[in-house]
């Protein structure tokens, strides 16, 4: 069950995009196994997708589920902030919700 | 691409804007506005856009990042453009950038504005767009807060947009009408033209300007220039000071209205002459300019009356005395009058007026009837910029203008020495009514003091008015300080032969 669901734009494969992409996905796959969703636009390929977004700067993260909506600039070089914006639970929380 | 070799020019279509460009916007570039809150940039913004459109058949980008492309839609609507329309019609696109309240933005790490660039490539690829503008482009990295990031964004982005070859209006807040950069104080830096608007009230009367700071590389028309918002032109650069660069001059003569005043003039007026009569009130003025205004009956023309005095009921009784008939003339398509308190407008907005009004109603003649009335909105030097600017309309049509006025240096005109000097600049005649004292009667004189291209009669003559109007009789002997104003039989005239000394009015007769 998917219950986190991202969309993360970024402006072609530069280090700035890659380092975000793995973040993202490092943070998630780490604290939120099987429990999400990334989809990954690049805006130079797809510039309506950031039209209708109306996304500015690059890399954004826009977290569409659980609402609300939020978004995050950046790379995503400062994981453990990452992380709380972002509203991913913290390794205590992972735990606590797997101990019987 | 832009570059190497010379640099072109993109008229942008704004009204009188074009003229202090010498022709327009360095093309395929980014020209930075700059301005305080209030002073235009953003109308700036959406009219070099309409006007691309309108005129030039150009498709437009706009990129706001200030208010919403809603609000742009709607301002713009009030100045007759139908942004809905040009969108619909693939001419018109936005990039809205403006900010989404709706939705928490955090920042964590570095970042740049790649999705913001893709998005205006796009709407500009689509779009085959020739016009961009940016409004406004300081407003969108205050959202931001890296100083650091966003003055290398600043360069890169400028660096982007010139690649796309169009040109580019970029709109940037300034904090001080005089002091001071833009807010990032870096846009200045980056960019190689810069135009400043501001926004001043001085002496009680709000003063809009637009100047060219920098043009890198291309000659500009240099200084402050006044402009005004008309809500159905939209953004009007006065051209204040441009005399227009042709210098035909007309070989046809018209008549004066008055045949004795054609014969003192050396056979009537040149069909592109303007006249400047000055004399003091209840003089004959009026009489004279609506005699001359008649004579577009005889030879088949017609004529502006443009009255600052007199309620255009006042000026049909006048007419009515000496037999003309100012509402058949005017139902006869013959006459148009404009009745304006000077106080009604400010004096560019009575120049748009009048050249909306000679566009319209294309006369042969024009009255206005009389300038010195304008001192009490205006400065002697706004006066003069306000002569030369209509005169500048007047002449490339060749319509016989007639400018009445109080006399020139003394109270009228500020008091000002240099004033009548430059007035006589500009204008191609000037005739003088004065009353003079002879023999124990107040009497009235008529002389002719400059005709340009033609000789002209240099005495001073008798004259008289009746039930007919005005008659020149004989030359008046012995006369002197008639220029003054303030004549007195002497024994020895001494007749100022100079235009300075005519304007020295010290009143030493009495």
């Amino acid at each position: 069950m998917t219950d986190f669901s991202f969309r993360l734009y970024v402006a072609g494969r530069t280090a700035r995009s890659q380092a975000a992409v793995s973040t993202l996905r490092f943070l998630c796959e780490s604290r939120l196994p099987n429990r999400h969703a990334i989809e990954i636009i690049d805006v130079l390929e797809r510039p309506d997708l950031a039209e209708q977004a109306r996304i500015l700067a690059t890399p954004t993260v826009v977290r569409l589920e659980p609402l609300p909506q939020l978004r995050v600039i950046g790379d995503l070089s400062d994981h453990g902030r990452a992380a709380a914006v972002l509203g991913l639970p913290d390794r205590e929380d992972m735990l606590f919700e797997r101990s019987p | 691409m832009p570059g190497g070799g010379a640099v072109q020019r993109l008229p942008t279509g704004i009204s009188g804007f074009d003229d202090i460009a010498l022709g327009g916007l360095p093309a395929g570039r980014p020209t930075l506005v700059t301005g305080t809150t209030g002073s235009g940039k953003t109308l700036f913004a959406i009219e070099f856009l309409a006007r691309g459109i309108l005129r030039f058949g150009q498709a437009g980008v706009f990129v706001t990042a200030e208010e919403t492309a809603g609000a742009i839609r709607r301002n713009a609507i009030s100045l007759g453009f139908d942004i809905e329309k040009w969108e619909a019609d693939g001419q018109w696109a936005f990039v809205d950038a403006s900010a989404d309240v709706g939705v928490d933005v955090e920042t964590v790490g570095a970042y740049d504005f790649g999705a913001l660039m893709a998005r205006i490539e796009h709407a500009v690829r689509r779009s085959e767009a020739r016009r961009v503008s940016f409004d406004s482009f300081g407003s969108i990295f205050s959202r931001f807060h890296d100083i650091g990031l966003i003055r290398h964004e600043l360069v890169r982005i400028v660096a982007a947009l010139k690649s796309l070859d169009v040109t580019f209006l970029l709109t940037s807040e300034r904090l001080n009408e005089y002091d001071g950069l833009s807010r990032h104080s870096v846009e200045e830096f980056v960019l190689d033209n810069v135009i400043v608007l501001r926004n001043v009230l001085r002496d009680e009367r709000r003063r809009r300007t637009v100047e060219i700071v920098k043009f890198r590389g291309l000659p500009h028309r240099t200084g402050e220039w006044l402009f005004t918002i008309d809500t159905r032109e939209g953004f009007v650069v006065i051209p204040l000071g441009i005399t227009g660069g042709l210098e035909r001059a007309a070989r046809t003569r018209v008549s004066t209205g008055n045949r004795e005043l054609d014969r003192m003039v050396g056979g009537g007026l040149f069909r592109d002459a303007i006249v400047l009569l000055t004399g003091p009130t209840g003089v004959g003025k009026t009489l004279a300019a609506l005699q001359f205004a008649n004579a577009a009956m005889a030879d088949g023309g017609r004529c502006l009356f443009c009255t600052f005095d007199e309620t255009r009921g006042q000026l049909v009784r006048d007419a009515g005395s000496l037999g003309i008939d100012l509402d058949a003339m005017e139902a006869a398509g013959r006459l148009r009058v404009i009745a304006d308190y000077p106080e009604a407008a400010s004096v560019e907005d009575h120049f748009l007026r009048l050249r909306k009004a000679v566009a319209d109603f294309a006369p042969t003649r024009v009255v206005i009837d009389t300038l010195s009335s304008l001192e009490r909105v205006v400065s002697a030097r706004s006066l003069i910029d306000f002569v030369i600017a209509l005169t500048a309309v007047f002449r490339e049509r060749e319509i016989t203008t007639l400018i009445t006025t109080a006399p020139l240096g003394s109270a009228a005109l500020g008091g000002s020495q240099g004033s009548p000097v430059e007035m006589a600049r500009v204008t191609d005649v000037m005739i003088m009514l004065r009353y003079v004292e002879r023999t124990g009667d107040i009497q009235r004189a008529i002389a002719v003091l400059q005709v340009r291209g033609s000789s002209q009669d240099h005495s001073i003559r008798q004259v008289t008015v009746d039930g007919s109007g005005m008659h020149i009789g004989d030359p008046l002997p012995r006369i002197a300080h008639v220029l003054s104003g303030s004549a007195a039989l002497t024994e020895h005239p001494p007749w100022p032969a100079e235009q300075d000394s005519a304007s020295s009015d010290s009143a030493t007769g009495t």
